[in-house]
Parts: structure tokens; sequence; C-alpha cells
């Protein structure tokens, strides 16, 4: 266990010292959804109702961004290796790094959302519903991507096949997440989307891991 | 005595028979020296030795137990050193060491001390990965044995990047590995200083795997 953490640590040291990358995917979030309201014009009735799908759909896209060094680095300088050798399950090895690689990159985004939703003039009574979603569903953002990235280790441009393994999982996190907050702000009951994220993140908990620690284990072949 | 043994191994990498019909011992103590031209399957017996890769045919046991049965102790037992030195650029030297140990284990601060006193690494300690050349990268991955050494080693091309006095030094760690009942297998196209080391040409055994795929073509 104490392996684990040492490895979680280790991660969070190297997002660190690579402050650049670490800060790639919260910033990507709040310049992109800070272009919506130039597209679309400044209205803000429309900002406001277009909020919590912006927020949900950029912060996503954010972390897909950000999949691409989860396990690549590792990967190419060997360290995947040394991992994999360790006498730990692999399944809680990517466990580790999915964990590691939420606190780098859903956590910002979740710190950044309120300023977000200060630009859209999004109504404040929807604000808790909204972390609330977010902290269930970022995590679950992140397992979905530990199988992506890990099957694409090894191959070419690996990168560009990311989305197209990971978007079609993501979809039901972004449904529930943006509904969750819709019916908060039209005052319904949002249990029920709430905990619809908060299956989506128990079942991806236990289907990450396993997952992802087969494609690893078929990278090292 | 415990025996780590590979009976009757072939292996199979992308549809491409590599080596068949391998035997080893490897008794405590006991030092392996593979040999053989580029492509025989040195580093895919490593590997295999590891648990990396899967053997398509054959056996590996250690007391008698298959290894597949408790990859985890199989695994705590093993050092490996592949081609790759696993050093992050943006860590120092002395963060860079601790952390294939630190999976295995707390790691002891004389013990990081001495990681780095059997490759003369001190006086760079604080250089960060980036900066380090070829060869001392190769060192810092080679310290890494001496702070945690587990009981099986199996390096691949070692000596890759080193100087002659980082040669004497890992020819020392190895003697020191082996005089406590450790065990050694190693890649190598150079001579090692490894005295009683049984030597396992791979040679003949690719060219066995290629015979009898040409027949199964024909």
């Amino acid at each position: 266990m104490r392996g684990i953490l040492h490895l979680i640590l280790r991660d969070l040291r190297l997002a660190l010292r690579q402050r650049a990358d670490a800060s790639l995917a919260v910033l990507f979030f709040v310049l992109t959804a800070a272009l919506f309201p130039f597209g679309v014009g400044p209205e803000p009735n429309l900002l406001a109702r277009m909020a919590p799908g912006v927020i949900w759909v950029t912060a996503l896209l954010a972390v897909l961004l950000s999949l691409e060094r989860l396990f690549l680095a590792d990967y190419e300088d060997g360290s995947l290796e040394l991992l994999i050798l360790s006498p730990h399950p692999l399944e809680l090895t990517v466990l580790a790094k999915a964990l590691a690689h939420w606190l780098t990159t859903g956590l910002p985004l979740i710190a950044a959302t309120p300023l977000i939703a200060l630009f859209y003039n999004m109504d404040a009574a929807g604000l808790p519903m909204l972390l609330l979603a977010m902290a269930l569903g970022t995590p679950s953002l992140s397992l979905i991507g530990a199988i992506g990235a890990a099957l694409t280790l090894g191959a070419r441009r690996g990168g560009v096949l990311i989305p197209l393994l990971v978007l079609p999982l993501n979809v039901p996190v972004l449904i529930f997440g943006v509904s969750a907050v819709d019916a908060a702000l039209g005052g319904l009951n949002a249990q029920p989307h709430i905990m619809f994220l908060g299956a989506l993140f128990l079942g991806f908990l236990v289907l990450a891991p396993l997952a992802g620690a087969a494609a690893l284990r078929q990278s090292m072949e | 005595m415990s025996q780590f043994q590979g009976r009757n191994l072939s292996c199979m990498r992308a549809d491409r028979p590599v080596f068949a019909g391998l035997d080893f011992d490897l008794p405590a103590g006991g030092a392996l020296l593979l040999t053989g031209p580029n492509g025989s399957g040195k580093s895919s017996l490593l590997r295999l030795m590891a648990g990396l890769l899967r053997p398509s045919a054959g056996q590996l046991t250690w007391d008698g137990a298959d290894i597949e049965q408790d990859p985890e102790a199989h695994r705590a037992r093993l050092r490996y050193l592949g081609h790759l030195d696993a050093v992050k650029p943006v860590l120092s030297l002395s963060e860079n060491l601790p952390f294939a140990s630190g999976l295995h284990g707390p790691v002891a601060e004389a013990a990081l001390q001495n990681g780095l006193a059997a490759f003369a690494l001190e006086t760079l300690a604080g250089l960060p990965g980036r900066v380090l050349s070829a060869g001392q990268r190769r060192r810092l991955a080679l310290a890494r044995l001496a702070v945690s050494p587990g009981t099986l080693w199996l390096l691949d091309e070692p000596t890759v990047g080193l100087d002659t006095a980082s040669q004497a030094n890992l020819a020392r760690l190895m003697a020191a590995h082996r005089a406590q009942g450790g065990r050694v297998a190693v890649a190598t196209h150079v001579s090692l200083d490894l005295p009683g080391a049984v030597a396992l040409d791979l040679a003949p055994h690719a060219e066995a795997a290629r015979a009898a795929a040409l027949e199964h073509a024909w």
C-alpha cells in the first residue's frame, strides 16, 4: 500500500515540476469557455441557459487533452516496465495513476468552475449542484481516460485514437452531469441524476483498473 | 536449495518465432550469461524471466512452482534493467533513485547513500535527470540494484555507455550479490567479469525455432 502512495506522490511531484503541462488542461477549459459568448452573442439569458452544458463539454475536452500523457511518458522512458514489475497488483497501479490524474486535472477544473459560471451569469442556486456533479463526474472521466490511454500505448499516433475510444464512454457522464444541474436550476429533484453519476463512477471504478491493467500488460508484448 | 528453472521454453514475438526448446538453471549464487547475435532473443528471454512476456511453450519455475501461480511474489524478488533507464528529466538524480525501490517498500536513507556510492554518483546527486549523460543515466539505473537488491537480477546489456571504472563497480556489485545467494542473468555482447557464470548461447535455439516454423509452413 505504501508503494502505491509512493507512486501517487511521485506523479504529483512530477506534475508540480512540469506546471506548464499540468496547467494546460485548466487553461484550455477557461479559454474555450470564454470563447463561446463571442460565437453565440452576449445575450445574458441565453448564456445563463447554456452554462451547464458548455462547462461540462469544455471540461470533458480539457480532460481529453491531458489523457495522452497519463501513461505515455512512463511508457517511453521505461518507468512503466518498473511499475508493471512492482509487487503490487497492476490494477492498483492503474487506479493510482488515474487518481493522480484526477488530482492534477479534475480537481483544478472543479476549482475553475465557479469562475466560468460567473462568466456565464449562471444562477448561483445551481452552483452547488454543478460542483457536486463535477466532483462525482470528473473521476469517471479520469478512469475512462486511463482505459483509453492504456489501450493506445504502442500505437502510432495513439493520441489521435484516444478521443475515438473515450468519447462514447464519456457521453453518459455528460448527460447526467448536465441534467443534474438543469434539474436544480428548474427547481426539480436532481437526486436521480446524481445517483446515476454515482453509479457510473462506481462502475468505472471497478472496470477501469481491470481493463487498464489488461491493456498495459498487452503493451509489453 | 531453491532453483530458478526454465524448461523447453519457446517464444513468439508478433507471430514470429524467436527461439524454441530452451532450458536453463539458475541456482542461488549462480550467474547466467546470455549470448548470441542481434535478434536471437536475449532480451525476449529476460522479459520471459521477468514475466513481462509469456512463453508460447514451456514453463518457468521457482522452487518447482510455476511463476505464474504467484506473479506478485515473483515480481517482489526480481529486479529488471531493460534498455531504457526510467530517468525522469525534471527530477534530480537523488529523487530519481528511490522511485523504483520505493515501489518495493520503504527506502532507508542509508540504502540511498549506499546506492549513490556504489556507482560514484554522490557528486551528481543534485543534478536534474535531463542534464545527465547516457552513461550517467545508466549508472543511476544500476544504482537501484544497490538500493534494494531483491534476489534475482535480470540485466539487459547493463554495460552500454559505462566507462571502465563503472564496469568494475558493476562487476563488484554482482559478485557481492551472488556471494549473498543472489542470482544474476545478464544479456551482453561484451566480456563481463562474472566468475563461474554459465554461458547460454541463444543462436542454436533461434535457429531451431526458425527451422520448425519453416517446416510448419511447408
